[in-house]
């Protein structure tokens, strides 16, 4: 399914955090994540994730750190801070906010 | 290397190119690649086909670029940090070394203007002048250690860091072996022209031993030409950092004026210099050349001002006023004449046909050339009347070099604008010119003094 980049943009913030609130991880992992969760309908063109994570870090909801990975490269792992965890449940709030809204209206109009 | 590792290089190759993405950036994104393609050849694509889906997901690198440059706005500016990033870089512990290196030659640059006091030689004399010992010394503090740093950066064969060391040891021979009386013009000759001379064995260890070649010494235009802008932007810091230091202590009613006169501002002056060379070696590839820049800003200005004189000289009928420092004062614009031609030549590209700028060089260089002839020939006519004093010889001598040096370039221009001689030929000239600046100015070191008696 194609969301639309607007949508795609809007919701990366509070997927990245909310999947790095079940513990550190890095770039590969969490696009691999997010597939599996939308199960298959919400695919990101793998490079654009990164400029959010580094977005993230210096907006400071997030840290980087240098590790290895099982096989000994270099592998930036991503953690969220406190203030990142503070961000998650604001976002959380408005998400439902719209959510809430839509469910509303079509409940209404049509159901699906 | 396997066909696919080989692919991986190239394409991190093209992120490389990309501004906005940096080597950490890189690493990271490769990581991913691998991850990625490790687990397509686990679900059974052959290596290549894995590369190629893997590459398709992570987006085009023009996309990429574009997203990156969004979050990274300020890596579109090109930064010019001397220390490591953190990515580890195999150049990292060379950096270091280097910047111990010049850091070390900047604290010795600054001792030497503070060294000969441990001698009883004050850097002012009694009637708070620059004492003559400091005058004709002058080039030595900071030169050698210029020297040194370029030395050591080229790698330069022991025979020719003899030879430099050799060079040094003469010029302060005749620095110092004559008996100059106290405010002589020919001490304050010996100690304008020094400088000049010293600067073309600093010239000899930039090119690393290479001087005799015509691209060696037009780098080191350029190099001396940078370190002029970065030289003065320092000095500009340098000289807002000592006004608040006063300030500050003035206020708590300390006076520190004679600190900052006679250690704050020489040792800073010294040290400056070696940082500053150290910056423009570090930058040359990262920020655009500022001389040329300069060049093309100020050369069409000049032109205008060279003809409006020119042109109300011959409206008004109004001769030169033949003074005591006119002389010096048109040597002044020959030099800054010759420093636009060369700044100009120092960045064109010499395959280039000849453009609109190129015929306003021409233009300038005549337009410099009427004036300067004009007021040779004033000058010539009472010279008689006025003497041949040092200052007037070095002045006259000077403006000839620089009058010799700008004909010949006129006419290479004209023929390089009639598409008659090629670009080379120019710039050639004025590599080829520059040892006799070196030479004009050793010669007034080591000959006027006697020639003229010390006067």
């Amino acid at each position: 399914m194609d969301l639309g980049k607007d949508l795609v943009a809007a919701s990366a913030t509070p997927l990245v955090l909310a999947i790095l609130a079940d513990g550190d991880s890095y770039g590969y992992a969490i696009i691999k994540r997010v597939t599996e969760l939308s199960g298959g309908h919400l695919q990101w063109t793998d490079g654009m994730l990164y400029p959010v994570l580094h977005r993230l870090e210096r907006q400071g909801l997030v840290a980087a750190k240098w590790g290895k990975s099982e096989t000994g490269r270099r592998r930036k792992y991503y953690r969220l801070t406190r203030e990142g965890r503070a961000q998650l449940a604001a976002e959380r709030q408005r998400w439902k906010v719209v959510d809430q809204t839509l469910h509303a209206i079509w409940m209404k109009t049509s159901p699906a | 290397m396997p066909p696919v590792e080989e692919q991986i290089a190239q394409w991190r190759g093209y992120l490389r190119r990309r501004r906005a993405i940096n080597g950490a950036d890189v690493e990271e994104l490769e990581g991913h690649l691998r991850d990625q393609m490790a687990m397509l050849t686990m679900a059974g694509l052959a290596g290549d086909e894995a590369f190629l889906v893997a590459v398709k997901r992570m987006g085009s690198v023009d996309s990429l670029s574009r997203e990156f440059a969004r979050e990274h706005s300020e890596r579109l500016w090109k930064q010019l940090v001397v220390t490591q990033n953190e990515s580890a870089d195999a150049t990292a512990p060379l950096l270091r070394r280097e910047t111990a290196v010049v850091l070390t030659l900047a604290v010795a640059a600054a001792f030497a203007v503070k060294a000969p006091e441990l001698f009883g030689v004050h850097l002012l004399d009694g009637n708070a002048k620059l004492a003559s010992f400091y005058q004709r010394n002058a080039g030595f503090f900071v030169m050698p250690m210029l020297v040194i740093y370029f030395a050591w950066k080229r790698g330069v064969t022991a025979a020719t860091a003899a030879s430099l060391a050799i060079l040094f040891a003469i010029a302060a021979v005749f620095a110092n072996i004559y008996p100059f009386p106290a405010r002589s013009s020919t001490q304050n000759l010996t100690s304008l022209h020094l400088p000049i001379a010293l600067w073309f064995i600093v010239g000899a260890a930039y090119t690393g031993g290479r001087w005799l070649t015509g691209d060696g010494r037009m780098n080191f235009v350029r190099f001396s030409g940078e370190l002029f802008i970065y030289y003065v932007l320092i000095a500009l810091g340098g000289g807002v950092l000592t006004g608040f230091t006063v300030m500050m202590f003035d206020a708590i009613g300390i006076k520190i004026d004679s600190f900052v006169g006679t250690w704050l501002v020489p040792c800073g002056a010294a040290g400056a210099v070696i940082i500053a060379s150290w910056l423009v070696e570090a930058k040359q590839s990262v920020i655009e050349n500022m001389a040329p820049v300069l060049t093309r800003v100020f050369t069409p200005m000049f032109t205008v001002i060279l003809l409006t004189f020119l042109a109300t000289m011959a409206w008004t009928g109004h001769a030169i006023d033949v003074k005591r420092e006119v002389l010096i004062s048109f040597d002044l614009l020959l030099v800054l004449v010759v420093g636009l031609v060369l700044y100009a030549v120092s960045a064109r590209e010499p395959l280039a046909r000849p453009d609109l700028f190129d015929r306003l060089q021409l233009l300038l260089v005549m337009s410099a050339l009427a004036v300067d002839v004009i007021a040779l020939a004033a000058i010539a006519a009472r010279i008689n009347e006025f003497g041949f004093t040092p200052n007037r010889v070095a002045a006259l001598g000077e403006n000839i070099i620089l009058l010799v040096n700008l004909m010949w370039s006129g006419w290479l221009y004209l023929q390089f604008v009639r598409t008659r001689a090629p670009f080379t030929a120019l710039e050639r000239w004025q590599t080829d010119y520059l040892p006799v600046y070196s030479a004009w100015a050793a010669l007034v070191v080591i000959v006027f003094p006697p020639l003229f008696r010390f006067i």
